[in-house]
């Protein structure tokens, strides 16, 4: 009985942890593509610049929901 | 991983030329028949298709498993195996291209053989096993030590001999479609590269297949290597250039349903990762170890700051490997995800099955054009990383020469 729970508990603490770290990148991603549709709203001559940093900026916010998944799956496989 | 459908123009380019790759140079038929030979070459290798009987009773009806069948597209294989149906004997006959298994284990040696041998784990061949489910719940092995597709080492009676080690040195699915991918990846380089020293495409026009490459390198050249790495670009363009035609080619062939998976392997990912340290430790100076070890900050602060940045010569690549990884292994769950639902509310109820199937198809659909963008974002992305931490690498030498400027 307390066995599957902990089961239970470590697979309800994987994907919690993995959906919190998908809304911290969610807000991350989504204050990237405000900014970066303000400034080429602004500067529209700046498109191609803009778009490489916001590209990388996300892939570099992204990464952390990547780890928060991966550490999910670890936590459920553990 | 799903944000990046901005409809941005280059973008948008190269997603509308995806198609062509899969039949490069269409217009003018040069280059078709050389493309059918290299598939036919390469698939002839491992041509004995073979439709496996299954020689057991059928047990009573299962519920659908969606974790395993999704792990067992995801997870690398002795095989590729493209469907499984049932007779009309009423057996179940599975539709594979059986890979060659080369074991080695101290005590027993090397030994090779193909994986059809093993009859999807039905039978033993020279001492050795498949690892099936059914197999892990019988011999009460434990599920994280033993996976399912591994082979171990069983006694004469057919019982598991823990004692044995096995050390798999099998050419895999992942292998073997890596090898496919690099195959072709060279043969339509090299074609390019020969016309290149013709001179065709130089003073003239590109022709042919030349139009599919040739702004994608101009791409990586202009909008990668020069922003990050400044006059010194050419040096590092080849590496940048293969790591990202190669992880590109990689995840679009692994987009095609029957292959294997093997971006989203991370013992691929951290082999690339490794070599793009190895490439920026090269190219690093004195400045950009000065900076680690003896940061311009008061003195108070330095206990703090030197652990942070050792690590974090570490934690880059570390990055790298995980955000490729984590990107096509991710996206391979959601579409297998999306089409497991359909069998998994059909098992429930059969009306609900059919309901809501053509949801999920378009889903899955949807979701598959993502992954063709995600495909080429990734490596764009991998490529540009890399070639940022070059530059950080050596920043600092041409940070006075853009002061004076």
């Amino acid at each position: 009985m307390y066995l599957f729970l902990l089961d239970a508990v470590a697979v309800a603490g994987g994907a919690i942890g993995a959906g919190l770290g998908a809304c911290g990148a969610g807000i991350g991603i989504g204050q990237i593509g405000k900014g970066a549709v303000e400034a080429i709203a602004r500067q529209p001559e700046a498109l191609n610049d803009i778009r490489a940093n916001m590209i990388l900026t996300a892939a570099l916010v992204e990464g952390t929901a990547l780890f928060a998944i991966v550490i999910g799956f670890l936590a459920i496989g553990k | 991983m799903l944000i990046f459908h901005f409809p941005f123009s280059p973008f948008l380019e190269v997603f509308h030329l995806c198609p062509l790759i899969f039949a490069p140079n269409f217009r003018n038929g040069m280059i078709s028949g050389p493309v059918k030979c290299l598939l036919v070459a390469a698939f002839s290798l491992f041509s004995t298709f073979i439709f496996a009987q299954d020689g057991q009773q059928k047990e009573p009806k299962k519920l659908f498993d969606a974790n395993e069948v999704i792990f067992g597209h995801i997870m690398d294989a002795h095989e590729f195996h493209f469907f499984s149906y049932k007779g009309n004997d009423g057996e179940e006959h599975h539709a594979t291209i059986p890979l060659p298994v080369i074991l080695y284990s101290p005590r027993r040696g090397f030994s090779m053989f193909m994986s059809s041998e093993f009859h999807h784990g039905k039978h033993n061949y020279s001492g050795y096993s498949l690892l099936t489910s059914e197999k892990i719940v019988e011999w009460k092995l434990n599920p994280k030590k033993y996976n399912i597709g591994q082979v171990v080492a069983v006694k004469e009676n057919g019982e598991i001999d823990a004692a044995v080690k096995v050390y798999d040195v099998s050419l895999t699915r992942n292998v073997v479609q890596m090898i496919i991918a690099l195959s072709l990846l060279v043969w339509i380089m090299l074609a390019i590269a020969k016309r290149y020293n013709k001179g065709e495409g130089v003073a003239s026009a590109p022709k042919g297949v030349q139009n599919l490459f040739e702004p994608v390198i101009t791409f990586v050249r202009d909008d990668v290597a020069k922003p990050n790495l400044g006059n010194k670009y050419e040096k590092y363009l080849p590496y940048l250039l293969t790591i990202f035609f190669f992880i590109l080619i990689n995840n679009l062939v692994g987009l095609i349903p029957g292959t294997a998976n093997v971006t989203g392997n991370i013992a691929f990912t951290m082999l690339l990762a490794l070599i793009s340290f190895i490439v920026i430790m090269f190219s690093s100076n004195k400045h950009f170890w000065k900076h680690i070890f003896w940061p311009p900050v008061p003195h108070g602060v330095k206990p703090i700051f030197i652990p942070v940045e050792i690590l974090g010569i570490f934690t880059k690549p570390f990055a790298l490997m995980i955000r490729l990884f984590a990107n096509m292994l991710a996206g391979h769950i959601i579409i297998l995800s999306l089409v497991s639902l359909i069998f998994i509310l059909g098992a429930a109820n059969k009306i609900v099955g059919y309901a809501v199937s053509p949801f999920s198809i378009a889903f899955v659909v949807f979701i598959y054009f993502i992954e063709i963008l995600v495909a080429f974002l990734q490596a764009y992305i991998f490529a540009m990383l890399t070639a940022v931490f070059i530059g950080q690498a050596y920043e600092s030498e041409h940070h006075e020469e853009k002061m004076h400027i």
